[in-house]
Formats: C-alpha cells, structure tokens, sequence
C-alpha cells in the first residue's frame, strides 16, 4: 500500500566540469512509495524551480531500465541498495521514512562530471569504435539460417550482449575497472561464429583502448558483477582475459 | 493536391522494388566522398542508416540528443520483429507480409511502400545475425520463431523480451564501426533546433550542444531525419522522456508536410497510473492476454479487494462483448472496452482507472494440466496452485517480476491492473517513395515519417520497418537525389540561411529564458497531455475536438507568458531543452486535434464516437477517407491540407470484425 516518505537528501552538486562540487541538503516530504527514485528527484526539482533554485541535473530517458542513461550512486551503491534493477527501477518504498539519502555521481576519472549527477561516458563508445563489432557491411550476409549455432552458446552470448552500458561496474568498483563492460561485448562476440574470424585482433583494440581512456585494473573482487542491473557474469572477463592473452601470444 | 506526388514506380506491385533498385542513378565512389549527410537520431533508422551510407563512401554527421547513440528509444522495444523468411513453412510470403499490414492498417497505408516493406524484411534478419546480434535459437541451432497479434503465422524473430536493444546494438556496433574509421562524426547531446533550407532544398541543420550551450551550423547535401514518434505529446506514454517531435515539427515549420498526426497506437496492457507524480508508463508484453482474463467488477464503484469479489459479481467484459475472440481482440478495441467500463464507473484500484488481467484460472488450468502430465489423481489444491505457478513463472516470469517491481503487488496472488497508455504514432512526416518529405533532400525514416503502418501499427513491426528504412531503403532512394548533387560543392555555413536559422533560434531560446514566469515546464506538459488524452486519445467527437482545439491555443498563450525556465542558457539545461520540446508539443497537439476532426469516420487508432456500429465498432468511411491527410504549416498556428487518395489494386478493402 502507498506511503508518505519525509526524507534528506544529501546530493552532489556541481555547476560544469571546470569548478569543485560540494554535497548539498535538502528535505522532501510527502513522497509516496509508489515513486520512483526518479520521480522523487522530479518532485525535488520543481520544488527548487518553484524557490528560484537550479534543478539537480541527472541523466535519465527511458525509465524502464534498459536504455542505460540513469547513473545515480545512491548511499554508497550504484543504482541504489536493490539489486538488479538501474535507478529508474528502483522506488520509495526501498526506503524508510526519516531516512537521509546520499546521492553522488559515478565516481571514476574516465567518467568526468559534467554537472550535478550528470557524467561524461562517451569513453564506453569509444571502446566500442575500437572493436565491439563485426566488420560487416549492409548487404553482404548470407541467409541466416545457413549459420546454425549451438543454442547454449546463442543464450550465452545473450547474456553478455544484456549489458546497457551505464558505467555501474565502473562506479562500483575501487579501481574504476571497465573490464566488465568491455568484456562482455568481446564474450558476446567471442562466443558466435561471426564473431570468431576478427576475435583476436578485437581483444587487442578494445584492452588498448580502455585502457587509454584511463580506466583502473582489475583486481578480482567482483563488486562489478553485484552491482551490474543486468546481472553481467564475471566469467566474462575470465573469457577477455583468454582472448587478450591469446592474442597477443600470437601477435605479430 | 498536385503537390503530393509519391512517386510510386511504374510495373507490377511484386516488381516495382526490384526495377527501381536496377534503374535508380547511382553515385560513384570519388563523387560519394564529396557528398555530405547529415543524420538526425540514432535509433534503429538512424544508426543503420548512418552506418550503411558511410560504408557507401558518403561523409556522414550523427546527431543524438542523449550521451550515447545506443540509449535511443527503440531500446527498449520488447517483442520481436517481422520478416517473412517462411523458416516455420507454415505459409508465409511477401505477399501475406505485406496483407497482413495493410489490413492490420485497416486499409490507410501505401501500397506500393508496404511492399517494399515485406520484401526487404528477411534481408533484415540475415544483417542482423551477421552483426552477431543474438536471436532466440532452437535446439538445431536454427532461428527460433513466435506469433503475435494479426497473424496467423509464426513470423516474428525475437531476442528473450528484449528484442529492441539487441538490434539498436546490432545497428549501434555498425555505427561505432564507422566512426572508429572515421567515416562518421557523432555528435552526443545535441539537439537538432532547425533544418536549414537554400533555395527550397534542406542544406543543413542548427544543432545546440546540450553541455555548453552553443548553437553551431552543419550542412549537409541531405538532411535524415530518424527522430523517432511523438506519443510524448500525451505527456504520459511508454515512450523514453526525452522522446519528442521537435526536429519533426521545425521541419514541418519550413515546408515538409506532416501526415496522419492523428494515428496514435494505445496500447491495452500497460501498468495503470499510480499517482500525480507519474512520469511515464510501463508496457506489459501484448503476449499477457494469451492467458490472463480481462474483469471488472458487475457493482458499481466496487472497494472490496479484487480476491473478496465472488465469481459471479465479475463481469469479464471482452468474453461478454467479444465472444468469438474474447480477451485476444486487438489492441485498438481493447483498450477503447477498458476505458468504457472505468468511464462508466467500474474501474478498481485507488485510480479507479484500471481493469484486472487475472491470472487465477490460468494457473488452476495450467496446474491440472501439470498433475495429468505426473499422473497424479487426486492433487490438492495447494499442489495445483504449486505446479499452475511454476508454469505461468516459465512462460511470464521476467513480465510479472517487472509488475512487482513497480507496484509492490504480487501477480501470482492479486490480479494484475492494467490500463491503457499511449505507445506509439502511425503519422509522422509525409514522405515518397523515396522516403523524401515535400522539402528536397529532407528525409524521414522510421516512426518520424507516416508510411507503412496506417491507421494502426501491428505488433512487432516497428523494429522491421526502422532498419528496412535505414538499412536496405535509402541507401537506394537518397541515390536518386544525391546523383544530381554531385556539382554541389559543400556549403560554407557562414551564408546568410544559415546565420538566419541560427539567429532565429538563438532568440527563441533568449524569448524562451526571459519569460521568467511562475510555472515550471512540467506544469504546461501535463496540462496538454490531460487534455489529448482526454479528446484525441481512444475516443474521439467533434464536439470534444473543437473544445480542445481552443483550450489549448488558450495553453499555448499560457505557456509563453508564465513558464519559468531555471538556469543559464550557456550550460547544461534540461528545463530549456523541456521548454522547447513542449512549445512544439503545443502545436502538434492543436494539429492532432484538427486533423481528428477532419477525418470523419473511424479507423485504426483513430475512432470517432460519431462513427461506429450500433454494437460500437468502429466505421470506415472509404468513399471519403481513404487518403492520406498531409499538413502543411502556414503559420500562426494555420495548416492546409493536402491529400494523396490510397488506392488499392491489389487488396479488396473489407470491414474488419470480431465478434
């Protein structure tokens, strides 16, 4: 049954990129568990739009927990204290009344602030441009059928391929590792036939590309795959570590 | 009227595609390196666009509002996507294909288009596993096939529910490709504000960079538009919240038409609204009404618990309206029968709007099903319930965990509530053949343009028609175009279209800051979606029509004397981008209502309470109807309308029925 939450919240807020940010307070009351945590933060700001404040600023589209774009570290945990399910899934009745919330952006120097809550991944397309695809143009596939793969190993390449790409193994982990995310797409990839012709040179490209965009190593702790709303294997990055070493055993 | 030509290929309908593809110009590949495009959105249509345009050699810019091409809408499509590839052998062609959508249109589409749709369909599938994008597979490795609503064969290919995200990174992946090559610039969080027209042809775009503020100048020899539907105008829909019609509509400002805006898809089974803080709805896959039965209450503004209502004090209103097709009508006639019990007062939950979709009798069938298997003869109760649980939980588990999720409520033991919501939009711009608006070298691909679906969109064919657009349609079509272009040099930005375009954007932003009002851009959003929703949502009369045409010229007024926009124009700023996003909203929603009252009959997504059987179905008018409305902007709030007549040499147009 709906409740009325009364609430603190401490939020990260930060004007751009170029200034420091610091953590400010506010209260809301009267917010229902049926909200979303993203609904609640709607309701904050148009209080603070009402007051002449400037809204907290927060990445955010499709609200059903697959674009990717919510990013919020809500009291220590990326996407809050429930496990898979992104911000936008996650609603008040998580929470107790009276409760003080701390919310920060993702925390990782590959992902910098642009304002408030709002973080810069563009790092993650990049690791995509350097090798999460298969070099096929519009018109050269053959009938898919012709192709048959093992069924376990299409599901398996489904659930590396279930990522969406929104940084929480990054921000939960205190390396700021991205191995989870780059693994997955080189496991999806590894794993089918298409996949399989470029699959050394793709290990190389998409490691050397994270690895310039500054992201930490990673130390095997596994905070990644807890905190992964899709629930992303850590075996994925056991099948990166395969494939990178593979490669550049033979590497030219 | 004589400004509408489709330009529809002479021959056969089977044959039209083919000819065209062998006689359409071609560009050659020092010629292709010179010429520019510009992409407008980066879901289906626009990725697979980008990416098949810039492996033909053509220099391509990629413009998405959100920080990563891979977050557009078409993510979160759940179900699957047509193709007429016959792996079941149970009967499907191109030609069924392509019936089945016309007819599922109830007869307002294009012909010749939808044809080409069909046909180009299994190419789809064979690019997308290609990419590696991972479908549903059987055991012998082959692509696994389900059915979904309008059909009688098993057609659609699917990735578990989450067939959207796996083709938008199948397409994503190719796009990325592209821009690691260096063949494509991306542009993240920028919002196209304006085409830019020289000389009567679309030459570029004024785009804002969304982190600093700044408005910059792109030309393009041709301008894509894949920015998606405008079921945001409603403000609540299952569409993303930053969904809108924006780079639609400043086309339709400078000449492109915009067709059809009153063909609007409500979805029967949604997740109701819980309250005034409702930001967006949730659909619940269409596959739940296989199994779930559809009841309200028989008394009145009934508070018992849905479990405290005895059998026979429930009126399960589809079976009793609908004897022959019961709970699976279609979705246009669903969601209008749940509407007509909550209206009538017999909705349940603390809305009052919203209907049970019961899965009680499933599970005790699914459970005596369960002990004939095991041979068990006298199972208790408890066992059934057991074993009728497991079931349902194999078949639906990732659906009714979602339920739980978001109200807190337990589907194996309560009734789900559901409701209609708005989840997508047939109309969009006006395009030909070769998918150009009336602008010349102004394209719309995907849900943005009004081609394939008519009146009503059947399931699993929107992800089918973005890539078909994207990835097999206009890299032919914008040849035709292009191929005429090559002597164009790129266009200095500095030219006087261009430093206007901007100039008037520029001051629309400063008029849209100074206003400095007293209510935030929320306030104005749902004032317009209360009033769409309320007269040109499920049903429609010209009364309502009228009324709210004026009510919300009377919002508009509101809206650009009173909406107060927090924050600096030279930063990041959600509520301008808001802002903006709503005044165009504000003018289609007035355009939506004129063209619903222009129309004067009812068909598809689209019934007037005017026009319908004395059982309440819905009546077509094709001696006076059977056109396409197109729009054209005169300004100040003014459109004329043009038509293109439909006309039908290969289907016999029928009356749909349920019953």
């Amino acid at each position: 049954m709906e409740g009325h939450l009364n609430l603190t919240l401490k939020i990260w807020r930060q004007k751009n990129a170029n200034v420091a940010g610091k953590f400010e307070t506010y209260q809301v009351s009267g917010i229902s568990t049926d909200m979303s945590f993203l609904e609640m933060i709607d309701v904050l700001n148009n209080r603070l739009i009402e007051v002449g404040d400037d809204p907290v600023a927060f990445d955010h589209d499709c609200r059903e927990g697959i674009c990717g774009m919510c990013s919020m570290y809500i009291n220590g945990r990326p996407h809050g204290p429930n496990r898979g399910v992104t911000t936008c899934q996650l609603h008040m009745r998580s929470f107790q009344d009276g409760e003080t919330i701390t919310v920060e952006p993702w925390r990782a120097s590959a992902f910098p602030v642009i304002k408030d809550l709002v973080v810069n991944r563009s790092a993650f397309d990049r690791i995509i441009a350097a090798g999460g695809f298969v070099s096929v143009n519009t018109g050269n596939a053959q009938d898919a059928n012709n192709l048959p793969i093992p069924k376990d190993d299409a599901d398996e390449a489904f659930a590396a391929a279930a990522c969406i790409g929104c940084g929480a193994c990054v921000a939960a982990c205190k390396n700021a590792s991205a191995m989870l995310f780059t693994s997955a797409k080189i496991s999806q990839l590894a794993l089918l036939p298409q996949g399989k012709v470029e699959a050394a040179k793709r290990a190389e490209a998409m490691v050397a590309q994270m690895d310039e965009e500054g992201f930490g190593a990673c130390s095997n702790t596994g905070a990644c795959e807890a905190e992964c709303p899709k629930g992303i294997s850590l075996e994925n990055i056991a099948r990166m570590n395969r494939e990178y070493f593979s490669a550049t055993f033979s590497s030219k | 009227m004589t400004k509408l030509d489709a330009k529809i290929p002479e021959g056969s309908l089977a044959e039209k595609w083919t000819k065209y593809q062998s006689s359409v110009p071609l560009v050659n590949p020092a010629n292709k390196r010179s010429l520019e495009i510009v992409i407008v959105g980066s879901g289906l249509a626009g990725a697979s666009a980008a990416a098949s345009l810039a492996e033909l050699g053509y220099k391509v810019k990629v413009f998405c509002f959100q920080d990563s091409p891979r977050r557009a809408h078409s993510i979160a499509a759940q179900g699957g996507i047509n193709a007429a590839k016959n792996y079941q052998n149970d009967g499907d062609s191109v030609y069924r294909l392509f019936y089945d959508t016309i007819k599922g249109g109830d007869y307002r589409a294009r012909e010749a288009n939808v044809h080409r749709l069909a046909e180009v369909s299994g190419n789809i599938i064979d690019q997308c596993v290609a990419q590696g994008v991972p479908f549903a597979r059987e055991y012998g490795g082959l692509l696994s096939n389900r059915s979904f609503g309008g059909t009688q064969v098993q057609r659609t290919f699917y990735a578990a529910g989450q067939t959207g995200q796996q083709l938008l990174l199948g397409a994503y992946s190719a796009l990325q490709r592209q821009v690691g090559m260096g063949n494509v610039k991306m542009y993240t969080r920028h919002e196209m504000l304006d085409v830019v027209t020289i000389d009567g042809k679309a030459r570029g775009i004024i785009a804002r960079d969304s982190v600093t503020g700044a408005l910059e100048r792109h030309f393009g020899h041709a301008v894509l538009l894949c920015t998606g539907g405008y079921g945001n105008v409603f403000y609540l829909s299952t569409n993303a919240m930053g969904s809108n019609v924006t780079a639609a509509w400043k086309a339709n400002k400078k000449g492109a038409f915009f067709a059809n805006p009153c063909y609007t898809q409500i979805h029967p089974t949604c997740i109701p609204v819980s309250g005034d803080h409702q930001s967006k709805l949730t659909l619940m896959s269409e596959s739940l009404r296989n199994d779930g039965r559809i009841w309200v209450p028989k008394k009145e503004n009934d508070n018992r618990k849905a479990n405290e209502i005895p059998e026979d004090e429930r009126d399960y209103y589809l079976e009793r309206r609908y004897p022959a097709f019961g709970n699976l009508v279609p979705r246009d006639i669903a969601s209008r029968a749940a509407k007509e019990r909550c209206d009538a007062g017999y909705g349940v939950g603390a809305s009052k709007m919203a209907v049970y979709l019961d899965y009680a009798a499933a599970i005790i069938r699914y459970g005596k099903g369960e002990a004939n298997k095991h041979n068990m003869h006298n199972p208790s109760d408890e066992e059934i319930q057991a074993m009728g649980k497991a079931v349902v939980k194999e078949k639906y588990g990732n659906l009714f965990d979602m339920y739980k999720q978001i109200t807190g409520e337990d589907p194996y033991e309560v009734p789900m509530r559901i409701y209609p919501a708005v989840h997508y939009t047939m109309g969009g711009l006006w395009v030909d053949y070769n998918l150009m608006t009336t602008i010349p070298g102004l394209y719309a691909l995907g849900e943005a343009n009004f081609s394939d679906h008519g009146a009503n969109r059947l399931g699993a064919s929107a992800l089918m028609q973005g890539l078909a657009d994207g990835y097999f349609v206009i890299p032919y079509t914008i040849g035709n175009y292009l191929a005429s272009e090559i002597r164009t040099p790129a266009m200095s930005t500095d030219s006087e279209p261009f430093v206007t375009a901007e100039k008037e954007v520029r001051d629309r932003l400063e008029t849209l800051m100074n206003i400095k009002g007293s209510k935030p851009v929320d306030y104005f959003h749902k004032r317009l979606g209360k009033i769409m929703w309320d007269e040109c949502g499920m049903a429609r009369s010209a009364e309502g029509l009228k009324a709210s045409i004026k009510e919300i010229q009377a919002l508009q007024k509101e809206f650009w004397s009173d909406v107060k926009i927090p924050g600096e124009i030279d930063n990041l700023n959600p509520e301008l981008e808001k802002a903006g996003r709503v005044a165009d909203f504000l003018e289609l929603g007035e355009l939506m209502c004129i063209d619903a009252l222009d129309r004067n009959e009812s068909c598809g997504g689209h019934f007037r309470t005017e026009y319908q059987t004395e059982d309440g179905e819905a009546l077509r008018d094709d001696e006076n109807y059977a056109y396409v409305a197109a729009w054209e902007n005169k300004g100040n709030g003014k459109f004329e309308l043009h038509k293109e007549e439909l006309k039908y040499e290969n289907i016999k147009i029928a009356q749909r029925s349920y019953k």
